[in-house]
C-alpha cells in the first residue's frame, strides 16, 4: 500500500542549514548533508531543500550542495528557491537531485511548466505555491518568498500547473506558517480535489494529530515541516507511529 | 567486477553512480557497444519518456544490442518499462521486446493520484534480487506507467490493484522502483544483483 509521507525541510543559505538546528549528538547542525543523513536514519520519506541564497554564486554553491547530499544520501530529495531556467533544472537533476520545485518562476512564466515537463518528465518537476487566506478574495497565490500577491486563486492556480505537467503540488499556507497551529485544512483538501497529482501540505504543524488530520480530512499525500523536526520537538519515527495508530499506512 | 551503466541520456543516473560508489564499486557509463558486451553486470537505468528513450537507443544501436547481452542485467524505472513489447506513452510507442509485457497507463483519480509516487511495499517477492527481504520492506516509486502482472512477475505491488515491481526473463532482472533511492532495503537489492 502506498503510504503518506513525511518530509523535513532544510532551509539553506550559502550551502549552510539555517534556522538553528537543535540536535544533540549533531557536531555540525549546519551541515546539511549531517542532518540530511540523520533524518534519513530516523526514517523521513523525502526531504526539500529550500536555497534562501541571494549572492552571484548561487547555482554553483547549490549545485555543490546537491553533488554532496545525493553522494550521501538514499532517499529521494527536492530542490527548490529561486530556480528560474531549464538550465538551472537541468544542472540540478544531473547532480543527483530527484526533483526539483518552482514557484516565482511558474507564475510569472506559467509556460515553464511545460517545458521543464516535456524535458526531463513530470516526475521530476514540483509546483511550489504560496498561498494566504484574505477574508474579500479568498486563497490567493504569493511569490517573491511570500511578498508580492499574484490575485490568481490558489485552487485555479494549482489546477493550471497539474494541467501544464507538474508531477507534483506543494502548496504552503502562509497564513498558518509558523503559527503550529495545525495545516490549512480548506485549502489542502480543495487543492487535493482539484487536481489528480499528489500534493505536499506546509504550514502550520505543531503537532502529531495535526499531520492525522491532513492525511484524513484534507488527503494530503504528504506533510512537510521545518522547525517541529529541527527542534526535536516531534521525532520522525513517534510521529509515523502515531499514524498508524490512527489507521494512516506509513513506512516504519 | 567491471560494471557498466547504459548511457542514452536517460535522465538522472548520478544517484545510481553515487549508490555503487557508497557499495564500494565502480561503474563505467557508457553507450559502447565493446564495454558493454564484456562487462560482468548491466545497469540500465531511465528516467523521463519511453518514446525519446528508444530513439536514443536506436541512434546508438542498443536496440539490437541489449536483446544479445547474456550478463545479469538490471532495468531500472524506465529502464524495466523499455524491456517491454509497447507501451501507451508518447501515443503508443514500440518497445525492445525482451519481455512479454504492455505498459498501460494508471487511471488517475482522487484517491489514487498519477504518477504514483512514494514508498510502496512489495509482494509475492521470488528469486535472488529478493533474498533477505519481505513484505513488510518499502521501496520508492515514481511512475504514471505500469507493467501488468505476468508469468514474468518476480514481485508485485498495489495501486489499488497488483502490478509489476519487479521482472525477469532469464538474465534479464528490471524493478520498477529507484533501488538507488530506497534507503537500506535499495541497497540491498542493489548488493543481491551484484552477487548473482
Amino acid at each position: 500500500m502506498l503510504t503518506k509521507r513525511i518530509i523535513p525541510c532544510l532551509d539553506v543559505k550559502d550551502g549552510r542549514t539555517v534556522k538553528g538546528v537543535r540536535f544533540e549528538g549533531l557536531r555540525d547542525a549546519g551541515d546539511p548533508v549531517a542532518l540530511a543523513a540523520r533524518y534519513a536514519r530516523e526514517g523521513a520519506d523525502e526531504l526539500v531543500f529550500l536555497d534562501i541564497t541571494a549572492t552571484n554564486q548561487k547555482r554553483a554553491t547549490l549545485v555543490a550542495l546537491v553533488r554532496d547530499v545525493a553522494r550521501e544520501l538514499d532517499i529521494p530529495f527536492t530542490v527548490g528557491g529561486g530556480i528560474g531556467t531549464v538550465s538551472d533544472v537541468e544542472a540540478l537533476l544531473m547532480n543527483g537531485a530527484d526533483k526539483v520545485s518552482i514557484n516565482s518562476a511558474a507564475l510569472a512564466r506559467p509556460e515553464l511548466i511545460d517545458e521543464l515537463a516535456a524535458r526531463f518528465g513530470s516526475q521530476c518537476i514540483v509546483v511550489a505555491a504560496d498561498a494566504r487566506y484574505h477574508d474579500a478574495d479568498g486563497w490567493q497565490i504569493y511569490t517573491r518568498a511570500g511578498t508580492h500577491n499574484t490575485g490568481r486563486d490558489a485552487v485555479q492556480w494549482c489546477r493550471e500547473a497539474a494541467e501544464r505537467g507538474a508531477g507534483e503540488i506543494l502548496l504552503t499556507s502562509m497564513s498558518n506558517d509558523g503559527t503550529k497551529d495545525g495545516f490549512a485544512l480548506d485549502i489542502t483538501g480543495a487543492v487535493s480535489r482539484a487536481v489528480t497529482i499528489p500534493v505536499v501540505a506546509s504550514g502550520g504543524a505543531g503537532s502529531k494529530q495535526d499531520f492525522t488530520n491532513v492525511f484524513q480530512q484534507a488527503h494530503a499525500d504528504a506533510g512537510l515541516a521545518a522547525s517541529i523536526f529541527h527542534f526535536g520537538e516531534i521525532g520522525i519515527r513517534e510521529l509515523k507511529e502515531h499514524l498508524r495508530q490512527d489507521g494512516i499506512a506509513v513506512r516504519l | 567486477m567491471e560494471i557498466a551503466i547504459i548511457d542514452y541520456k536517460g535522465g538522472n543516473v548520478q544517484s545510481l553512480l553515487f549508490a555503487l560508489e557508497r557499495l564500494g564499486v565502480q561503474a563505467t557509463l557508457t553507450a559502447d557497444h565493446d564495454v558493454i558486451r564484456r562487462a560482468d553486470k548491466v545497469l540500465f537505468p531511465g528516467e523521463g519518456e519511453a518514446a525519446s528513450a528508444m530513439r536514443e537507443l536506436r541512434a546508438q544501436g542498443l536496440h539490437e544490442l541489449l536483446p544479445t547481452l547474456t550478463q545479469p542485467f538490471l532495468g531500472i524505472c524506465l529502464g524495466m518499462q523499455l524491456l517491454g513489447r509497447h507501451t501507451q506513452e508518447g501515443g503508443g510507442t514500440e518497445l525492445l521486446g525482451i519481455l512479454p509485457f504492455d505498459v498501460v497507463r494508471f487511471p488517475a483519480t482522487p484517491e489514487y493520484k498519477v504518477p504514483h509516487m512514494g514508498w510502496n511495499n512489495l509482494q509475492a517477492l521470488r528469486g535472488p534480487l529478493f533474498e533477505g527481504l519481505s513484505a513488510e520492506d518499502y521501496v520508492y516509486f515514481v511512475h504514471s506507467y505500469y507493467a501488468p502482472v505476468g508469468e514474468y512477475t518476480i514481485a508485485e505491488a498495489a495501486y489499488p490493484a497488483p502490478f509489476s515491481a519487479a521482472v525477469q526473463h532469464e538474465n534479464f532482472y528490471a524493478v520498477q522502483f529507484h533501488t538507488e533511492k530506497s534507503g537500506p532495503v535499495g541497497t540491498r537489492i542493489l548488493e543481491n544483483f551484484l552477487k548473482m
